[in-house]
C-alpha cells in the first residue's frame, strides 16, 4: 500500500506548508547564500562593506528559512510559537552582545600599551 | 483516542517540540558568543583566514541546504499520503546530511593532522566545539532518520509517525538555520579577519 | 599488562578514591550506611513490588512531586549538615587553633553545602510543589509529557547520587558552588573533584531543562475550558514565569559546564590561564545562568505566598493583576542584571552603572509584591496557622536580605562588600528566607490535599521559631562581621580581628535551627502516627481558594473526573458560594472514559545510564561511558517506538472511585 488517506496534522500549530514555499524558500537561499559567497571572495567590497552585506545577507536567509521552511508566523491566534521564538531572539540578542560588550570592557582600565602587551602575551610572542 | 484528542497531542508535541528548539538556540548562542570572545586568541596559531577553505565550505553548505530542501518534500508527502515518496526524498535527505557530515570530518582531520586540534588555542578549542557541536546534532538528526524510516516502512504513515516526521522536520531545518550562522560568522567573517 | 587493562577497565579510579580521615569516613557511612539499608527495609517489609509499581516507575505528577520534596528534605540534612561542620570551624579556628577541619576539607565542605542547598534542596522542592500542585490548579489530569516529566524527576537523582557518591569515592570540588577557572582548571584541580561537581550538576540541569519545557507547555496547553490565563491562580503564573527563566537560563548553564568539561578533560583552552584562553569568560557565562537561577528558586516561593496569604486572609489577592505583572517584569529583567556578581571584576564605569540601575529596577516589581501581600491581610481575617507564620518569617528576613541587595547595587558599595560575609548573610536570607520558607509554607499548606490528613499545628509552629529565630541569629552576625571586613570562605582568622564572638553567636544559630529541623522530623512523625485522627474528610481543610481543593484528599491519581468548567479566578470559592445557595441542586456528573499514561521504567533507565556515563567520565573509564550513552540512546529509541503508552479508565472504574473518596463540595 503506497497510498494512504492524507492524514490530519494540526496544521493551525506547523503553519501551512506547500510545495511552493519550499521551493521559493530553496531557490531564495541559494541565491543568498552564493551571494554571500561571492561578496568576500570576489574582493570587490572593502571590508566594512563585506561584513555588512554577508551580515545583511545572512539575517535575510535567516527569515527565508524561517518562513518558507519552518512557517513561522502562519499559525492561528494565539501565536505561541512566534511569541517563544521572539523571547529566544532577545535573550540570544542579550546573551551575544552583553556577553561582547562586557569582555571588551574588562580591559577598561588598561592602557593601550598595556592592552598591546597583554595581547602579544595571548598571541604567544 | 478521538481524533480531535489525537490532534491535541500532535499540537502539544509539535509545541513542546518547538519550546525545546528554542533552547537549542540558546545552546548554539552561548557557544557563539564564547567564539566571538576567544576567536582572536589564536596563541601564536593560525587563525581562520589562514585555515579556512572556503570553496569547500560552500559545497557543505548547499548540501545542507538541500538537504533540508529535501526534508520539506518529505514532509509534504507524508501529509499527503505517499508512504513511498517519503522514504524516497528522506534517504536522500539521509545521504546528503551524511555528505555533510562526511566533508566535516573531513576537514577537521586535516586541521588535527596538521596540529592545529582543539588543544591549539582558544580559538581553535571554541571553533571546534561550535562546529562540533552542530556536528553532533547533524549525527542525532541521521540516527533519527533512520530510527524514522524504519518505523514508516514497518508501520506506514499513522498519526503518530507523521507527527514524529513533523518533529524531525522542525529539526533538520532548525539545523540548517544554525548552520546560516556558523558559515557567515566563523567561515565569511573568518575569511575576512574580522 | 594487568595495569593496562586495570586503567582501561578502571580508568583514574584505585584505592586512595576511598576516604581516611575521621569525618570523611563518617560521612561516607552515612551515605553507603543509607544505600544499605533502604534495601534491607525493602526486603524485610516485602515492598520491592509495591516501589516498582507505585513509585519507581510511575508518571504521576503527584507521586514524582511527592519524591522530589523527599530527596530534597534528605539532601537539606545533608545541607544542613555541612552548615553545621562551616560554622564549628568558624566558631573555633581562630589564632592558634585550628578548627576541626583542614583547609582543603572546609573548602569541599562549602562547595558542597552551596551546590547541594541551591541544586537539590531548593530545585527539589520548587519542582516537587509545582509537580503536585499546577495539574491540579489549572484543572489538568496530568502534565503535558508524562514520561519527560519522570525522566526529568530520575535525572534529578542521577544528579543527586554523584554528589553524594563523591563522599565515598574521591572527592568533591574545593572550588565553591560555582568553580570559577582557573581554580576550578585541571592546573589547579587536579583530582575528580570539579568532575563529580560539572557531571551531577550536568545531568540534573538536563532534567531541570526537560522540566521547564515540560510545566510550560502544560500551563499554555492544559488549562480546563475558561481558565484563560488571567483567571490562573497565582501559583500557577509564578510558575510559568519560572518556567521561561529555566527554558532560557539552562542551555547557558550546559555550555558552561561543558566547556570547563573540555579544558580538563581534552586540553582544551576555553577558560585557561595560557593559550588563549579568558577565564573572566567563565565568571560572565555562569552567572548570566546564575542570576536567573535565583529568580527560578524564587518565583514558584513568590506563588506559594500569593496563595497562602489570599487563603489565611479569607481574602481576594490584592492586586491581582500588578502581581501578574510583577512576575512578568521580574522575568524579563532578570536577564538583564548578571554583571552585578561581578562588579569587581574590571569593567568600566558605564558598564558597571547600566547593571547597577537595572539591579535596583528589579528590586521595584519585587517590592510591589511583598506590598499587595500585606495589603490583602489589611482588614482580613486572618487565621494564623503555620503557612501564615512561614510568609511572616518570609517577610522579616526577605526585606532584610533584600534592601541589602539594593544596597549591593551600587557599584562602589559592592566594591566594599563584594566577596565578605555581608554578601553571604544577604543571599542566605533570600534564598532561605524567601524561597525555602516559601515551600516550608507550601507543603505545611498542601499537605493535606496530597496525604489526606493534616499536619500537627503546635509542633509546626515550634518548627518555624527554630528556623526563624535560629536563622536570624545565624546570619546578622554575618553583616556585621562582613562590614568589619570578613571575607567569605576563610578557614581560620587572626584573634585580633575581634570576630571570634559574632561568629559564636552564628554557630548558636545553626544549633537553633538544628532543633527547628527537629520540630519538622518530629511533626511529619507525629502527624503519622496521629493521621486517623486528622484525616481531611472534606477535600478542604482551609476553607481554599482554588481548583485543588475542590478534589478529595489525596486527590485520585487522574486528578478530576470530569474537567472543571471555570469562569472567574478563584474558581473554587466562586463556585462555593455560589453553592451556598439551597435552592441549587447539584449537577450530577457524567462519567466518561479516562484516558491516563501507562507507568513506564524507561524514565528511571535513562536516568541509570545517565549516572553510569557521568560517573564514567570523572573517572575517565571509556568503556563505561560508551555503555551508558549507547544505553540512553536505544531507552529512547524503545520509547519512542511504543505506540500504546496509553490506557483507558473506564468510566465506570472512575464512578466507583469517585464514590469511595470522602464528601466534597462540587
Amino acid at each position: 500500500m503506497t497510498e494512504h488517506k492524507p492524514v490530519i496534522v494540526s496544521h493551525h500549530q506547523v503553519g501551512r506548508p506547500t510545495l511552493k514555499a519550499y521551493v521559493v524558500g530553496y531557490a531564495l537561499s541559494i541565491l543568498l547564500t552564493v551571494g554571500a559567497y561571492l561578496a568576500v571572495t570576489h574582493h570587490s567590497f572593502q571590508k566594512s562593506a563585506a561584513v555588512t552585506v554577508v551580515v545583511g545577507l545572512a539575517l535575510t536567509q535567516f527569515l527565508v528559512q524561517l518562513l518558507f521552511f519552518l512557517h513561522l508566523g502562519t499559525e492561528t491566534k494565539p501565536r505561541w510559537k512566534l511569541l517563544v521564538f521572539m523571547f529566544m531572539i532577545m535573550i540570544v540578542a542579550i546573551l551575544v552582545f552583553g556577553s561582547l560588550w562586557i569582555m571588551s570592557n574588562l580591559n577598561y582600565r588598561m592602557t593601550p600599551q598595556q592592552i598591546n602587551t597583554y595581547m602579544q602575551n595571548q598571541a604567544g610572542l | 483516542m478521538s481524533k480531535l484528542e489525537a490532534e491535541d497531542t500532535d499540537g502539544k508535541a509539535i509545541f513542546g517540540f518547538w519550546v525545546y528548539l528554542m533552547t537549542d538556540c540558546v545552546l548554539f548562542a552561548s557557544l557563539f558568543a564564547a567564539y566571538a570572545v576567544l576567536h582572536n586568541n589564536t596563541f601564536g596559531g593560525p587563525s581562520g583566514s589562514q585555515l579556512f577553505s572556503l570553496p569547500f565550505v560552500l559545497t557543505e553548505t548547499l548540501i545542507l541546504l538541500t538537504s533540508s530542501f529535501t526534508c520539506g518534500l518529505g514532509v509534504l508527502s507524508a501529509y499527503n499520503g505517499h508512504k513511498d515518496k517519503v522514504v524516497a526524498w528522506f534517504s536522500v535527505t539521509f545521504l546528503l546530511g551524511a555528505s555533510f557530515l562526511a566533508m566535516e570530518l573531513t576537514e577537521f582531520s586535516h586541521l588535527v593532522h596538521d596540529g592545529n586540534s582543539w588543544t591549539r588555542s582558544g580559538f581553535l578549542s571554541s571553533f571546534f566545539t561550535l562546529v562540533g557541536t552542530h556536528g553532533l546534532h547533524i549525527t542525532v538528526g541521521l540516527l533519527w532518520m533512520v530510527v524514522l524510516m524504519l518505523q514508516v516502512l514497518r508501520r506506514g504513515l499513522g498519526t503518530s509517525t507523521v507527527k514524529r516526521l513533523t518533529l524531525f522536520s522542525l529539526f533538520w531545518h532548525f539545523l540548517d538555520l544554525v548552520w546560516i550562522f556558523i558559515f557567515t560568522i566563523v567561515y565569511l567573517l573568518g575569511a575576512l579577519k574580522i | 599488562m594487568n595495569l593496562f587493562f586495570a586503567n582501561a577497565f578502571l580508568g583514574k579510579l584505585n584505592w586512595s578514591a576511598l576516604p581516611h580521615d575521621p569525618i570523611t569516613i563518617f560521612g561516607a557511612s552515612t551515605v553507603v550506611g543509607g544505600a544499605i539499608l533502604v534495601p534491607c527495609l525493602l526486603t524485610y517489609f516485602k515492598r520491592w513490588k509495591w516501589l516498582w509499581r507505585e513509585w519507581l516507575t510511575t508518571v504521576d505528577p503527584k507521586r514524582i512531586g511527592v519524591m522530589y520534596i523527599v530527596v530534597a528534605l534528605l539532601m537539606l540534612l545533608r545541607g544542613l549538615s555541612d552548615a553545621a561542620l562551616l560554622r564549628t570551624q568558624q566558631a573555633t579556628s581562630v589564632g592558634a587553633s585550628h578548627g576541626i577541619l583542614s583547609a582543603n576539607h572546609f573548602q569541599q565542605i562549602f562547595s558542597a553545602h552551596g551546590t547541594i542547598m541551591i541544586f537539590f534542596v531548593a530545585m527539589g522542592l520548587m519542582f516537587g510543589l509545582i509537580n503536585l500542585i499546577v495539574p491540579l490548579q489549572i484543572g489538568s489530569r496530568d502534565v503535558a509529557f508524562p514520561f519527560l516529566n519522570a525522566t526529568s524527576f530520575w535525572l534529578f537523582v542521577a544528579g543527586m547520587l554523584l554528589v553524594n557518591l563523591s563522599l565515598v569515592v574521591g572527592e568533591f570540588s574545593a572550588a565553591g558552588w560555582l568553580a570559577y577557572p582557573p581554580l576550578s582548571e585541571l592546573q589547579f584541580s587536579p583530582g575528580t573533584g570539579v568532575d563529580y561537581w560539572i557531571w551531577s550538576l550536568q545531568i540534573a540541569g538536563i532534567g531541570s531543562l526537560l522540566a521547564g519545557v515540560n510545566f510550560f507547555v502544560t500551563i499554555l496547553k492544559m488549562r480546563c475550558p475558561g481558565m484563560s490565563l488571567m483567571k490562573m491562580p497565582l501559583f500557577v503564573w509564578s510558575v510559568l514565569c519560572a518556567m521561561v527563566l529555566v527554558i532560557f537560563a539552562f542551555p547557558i548553564l550546559t555550555v558552561t559546564l561543558t566547556l570547563l568539561f573540555l579544558d580538563r578533560s581534552m586540553g582544551m583552552h576555553f577558560f585557561t590561564a595560557s593559550g588563549g584562553g579568558n577565564a573572566m569568560m567563565y565568571v560572565n557565562l555562569i552567572w548570566a545562568w546564575g542570576h536567573p537561577e535565583v529568580y527560578i528558586l524564587m518565583l514558584p516561593a513568590f506563588g506559594v505566598y500569593s496563595e497562602v496569604v489570599a487563603t489565611f486572609s479569607r481574602k481576594r489577592l490584592f492586586g491581582y493583576t500588578s502581581m501578574v505583572w510583577a512576575l512578568i517584569a521580574i522575568t524579563f529583567l532578570s536577564f538583564s542584571v548578571w554583571l552585578h556578581h561581578f562588579f569587581t571584576m574590571g569593567a568600566g564605569a558605564d558598564v558597571n552603572a547600566f547593571f547597577g540601575i537595572m539591579t535596583g529596577v528589579i528590586a521595584i516589581p519585587t517590592g510591589v509584591k511583598i506590598f499587595n501581600w500585606l495589603a490583602t491581610m489589611y482588614r482580613g481575617r486572618i487565621l494564623f496557622a503555620t503557612p501564615m507564620f512561614w510568609f511572616m518569617g518570609f517577610v522579616v528576613t526577605f526585606t532584610i536580605g533584600g534592601v541589602a541587595g539594593v544596597l549591593m547595587s551600587v557599584p562602589a558599595i559592592d566594591f566594599q562588600v563584594h566577596n565578605t560575609l555581608f554578601l553571604v548573610a544577604h543571599f542566605h536570607m533570600m534564598i532561605v528566607g524567601g524561597a525555602v520558607f516559601g515551600y516550608f509554607a507550601g507543603i505545611t499548606y498542601w499537605f493535606p490535599k496530597i496525604f489526606g490528613f493534616r499536619l500537627n499545628e503546635w509542633l509546626g509552629k515550634k518548627a518555624f521559631w527554630g528556623w526563624f529565630v535560629g536563622f536570624l541569629l545565624a546570619f546578622v552576625p554575618l553583616y556585621i562581621l562582613g562590614l568589619m571586613g570578613a571575607t567569605r570562605r576563610l578557614d581560620h582568622y587572626d584573634a585580633s580581628l575581634g570576630w571570634q564572638p559574632l561568629f559564636i553567636v552564628a554557630g548558636v544559630g545553626v544549633i537553633v535551627v538544628l532543633a527547628g529541623v527537629g520540630f519538622q522530623v518530629l511533626q511529619f512523625v507525629v502527624s503519622i502516627m496521629q493521621r486517623q485522627a486528622n484525616l481531611d474528610t472534606t477535600g478542604d481543610p482551609w476553607n481554599g481558594r482554588t481548583l485543588e481543593w475542590s478534589t478529595a484528599s489525596p486527590a485520585p491519581f487522574y486528578n478530576y473526573a470530569v474537567i472543571p468548567q471555570v469562569t472567574e479566578r478563584d474558581a473554587f470559592w466562586a463556585a462555593k458560594q455560589a453553592a451556598s445557595d439551597p435552592d441549587e441542586e447539584p449537577a450530577k456528573p457524567r462519567y466518561e472514559d479516562i484516558l491516563m499514561p501507562k507507568n513506564t521504567p524507561m524514565g528511571l533507565f535513562i536516568a541509570a545510564f545517565a549516572f553510569a556515563f557521568g560517573f564514567a567520565a570523572i573517572w575517565h573509564i571509556i568503556w563505561l561511558a560508551v555503555v551508558g550513552l549507547f544505553g540512553v540512546i536505544i531507552c529512547i529509541i524503545v520509547r519512542a517506538s511504543d505506540d500504546e503508552p496509553e490506557y483507558y479508565v473506564k468510566a465506570a472504574e472512575v464512578k466507583k472511585i469517585e464514590a469511595t473518596a470522602k464528601e466534597h463540595y462540587l
